[in-house]
């Protein structure tokens, strides 16, 4: 096989991991936790293709990954904060509970 | 194949999918923080360090304690069992849904005709990649900024306490 696709093939699945805890779990935080593994696996793509990929670009790939993961950053701060926002209105952090927008 | 990058592999995938099978939120957040380390390695092994070395200082410096100060806040008793299970409709429908994203990624992969590999990947230096980050996408490294202190002042107004300040306390 070919290791750039051996690479592609390993964030797939961790890609779909972070989706079946997105999806299966109701814990805010659990929710959370697989949105960040589906955006690493979007990070591994990136370095994935800049190291097999054509040497035209020498930087961009890791350039990417770079700003993903600052604004993955910014992301996780944001849904921290909610979370602890969504504890203090409704004493638990279970999705199926936070039925309203209303504070 | 690399034997590094089997054990690479199996370290980010296994460790992954048993913190998406276990019922307590601490597990669950330290064996994430092995999936990130195991992640900056793979980052080593494709020969970026430094992203693998920022990778270590935000996902498994920042982003695990962020995580678990947030489990720890939220916390409904000091020994909490665990986590309610899932419905199991919905983790059967989470299930095929997964595994159906995944079977159709990896045939598409499994079947595009890639380039053989060069052999001997790129290799570039913090200097050179901070010399890039000052050319061309130094107005995309400004935004970041921006974004990165709105979204921590956006942090602290939401999670800060709606109720009563010092002052409407003491009288």
């Amino acid at each position: 096989m070919n290791p750039l696709q051996a690479c592609l093939l390993l964030s797939t699945t961790l890609f779909a991991i972070g989706l079946v805890t997105t999806l299966a779990r109701s814990d805010a935080i659990l929710v959370l936790l697989g949105i960040e593994l589906m955006l690493s696996a979007a990070n591994l793509n990136f370095i994935a293709f800049w190291h097999f990929g054509p040497a035209t670009a020498p930087v961009h790939g890791v350039i990417f990954v770079v700003f993903a993961l600052a604004v993955a950053a910014a992301e996780a701060a944001v849904g921290m904060a909610l979370i602890i926002a969504l504890y203090r209105h409704q004493k638990n952090i279970r999705l199926e509970e936070a039925t309203s927008l209303k504070g | 194949m690399n034997f590094a990058f089997s054990v690479i592999a199996f370290l980010i995938l296994a460790t992954a999918a048993a913190a998406m099978c276990l019922r307590q939120l601490v597990h669950v957040a330290l064996l994430l923080v092995v999936t990130w380390f195991a992640i900056a390695a793979f980052y080593l092994w494709a020969g970026a360090e430094f992203v693998a070395f920022a990778q270590i200082l935000i996902y498994a410096g920042a982003i695990s304690m962020v995580v678990l100060f947030a489990v720890l806040l939220t916390r409904q008793a000091p020994l909490s069992p665990s986590l309610t299970p899932a419905h199991p409709g919905r983790v059967v429908a989470a299930l095929s849904l997964g595994g159906a994203v995944a079977g159709t990624m990896g045939y598409a992969i499994l079947r595009t005709p890639l380039a053989p590999a060069s052999a001997a990947g790129p290799v570039v230096s913090v200097r050179e990649l901070g010399m890039e980050l000052m050319g061309s996408p130094l107005a995309a490294v400004l935004i970041v900024g921006v974004i990165l202190t709105a979204a921590l002042i956006g942090a602290v107004v939401i999670a800060a306490s709606p109720g009563t300040t010092k002052e409407e306390e003491s009288s």
